[in-house]
């Protein structure tokens, strides 16, 4: 495993140029999966199937371009606070605006 | 040998700030202060994100018919070209921790090329979009083609539009800016300011680039993709 021979100290973690071309060929498969499941009408699952492979991709990035992977838990303390707050922000917005036909309209 | 890691070290100590013990800790202050700001960024580009859910949960068939008028060819280009630029900014983080600035600076000056190069593909969209009439305003215009929803509003499409623009301005500004942030970084490991015991400068405007291409890696999906068939 290349995790052995992880450097500490003043330098930082270096990771293997081989995992950052591996991380760029997923992301690239992934834009094209993507595209092209946009093009078959699969219903409602469209935006969830795009949604998933953005967020796969999206993680792959934060964890490995990002160094998330091999940063200080207070980095990653970071971002998950950030999710968190990005969480709130649209699910508390949509849960408002997902529910106000039930007070103008009741019965229905 | 020596002779360069005794440089290495004079460097570090001049770029070591009064204030911190030592450069590892100067080094975990600089990234948590760079992901805080990110955290902002994130919460930043929220705002236009949740405004969006709202709006197409709202106008539904009017956002519909105004994703299908984007080019997805040029946005999935696009975002190759992104992910293209973010290998290379990776690796030229990659080359400044190990000491080979000549190596940085051709990454980084590839990674401008592909960052100009999203610029001007994403002209060549705004430039459709324009002479289509297709930007928000009084010259705005947008015949319905939808037989199954001919009542869906124009002005529904409008604010699609106005927000596709916002988003994509908003990025592609930070495209520029980050543009600027890594020609800083050419001129300055040029002139021999990072070492492996110092690259703070690199691994922050790194992150700020791969944050940028993570912003572009939602928009890309949610203005493009996600209504191509749901036409009806």
């Amino acid at each position: 495993m290349a995790e052995h021979k992880e450097e500490t100290g003043s330098v930082g973690h270096i990771a293997p140029a081989k995992l950052y071309v591996a991380i760029w060929a997923i992301l690239m498969a992934l834009t094209l999966t993507t595209v092209l499941v946009s093009m078959v009408d699969i219903g409602p699952m469209n935006v969830v199937v795009a949604l998933v492979i953005a967020t796969i991709k999206g993680t792959l990035v934060v964890l490995f371009f990002m160094h998330l992977r091999y940063s200080p838990k207070l980095t990653m303390a970071t971002v998950i606070a950030a999710m968190f707050w990005l969480f709130l922000l649209l699910s508390l917005t949509m849960t408002d605006y997902l529910t106000r036909a039930w007070s103008t309209s009741p019965g229905h | 040998m020596a002779t360069s890691d005794i440089g290495d070290i004079q460097v570090a100590e001049r770029a070591l700030q009064h204030h911190f013990a030592d450069m590892e800790q100067q080094r975990d202050t600089s990234s948590f202060g760079m992901w805080m700001f990110l955290l902002t960024e994130i919460m930043f580009f929220g705002g236009l994100f949740c405004a969006y859910l709202v709006y197409r949960a709202s106008y539904y068939h009017a956002f519909v018919e105004g994703s299908q008028k984007m080019n997805i060819t040029l946005g999935a280009t696009n975002t190759a070209v992104l992910i293209c630029s973010s290998l290379t900014m990776a690796l030229g983080v990659r080359a400044a921790q190990m000491g080979k600035p000549k190596l940085m600076v051709i990454l980084l000056l590839i990674t401008i090329v592909f960052g100009f190069g999203f610029l001007g593909i994403k002209a060549v969209e705004y430039h459709e979009h324009w002479v289509n009439h297709e930007f928000p305003g009084p010259s705005f215009h947008f015949e319905t083609g939808d037989p199954a929803h001919p009542a869906t509003d124009p002005q529904h499409t409008e604010i699609y539009f106005s927000l596709y623009w916002a988003m994509t301005g908003l990025h592609a500004l930070h495209m520029v800016i980050g543009i600027g942030l890594v020609a800083w970084l050419v001129i300055a490991g040029l002139m021999g300011a990072y070492t492996p015991h110092y690259y703070n400068p690199v691994e922050n405007v790194g992150l700020y680039w791969h944050f940028v291409d993570l912003v572009w890696i939602y928009l890309f999906p949610m203005l493009y993709l996600i209504s191509k068939k749901h036409g009806g």
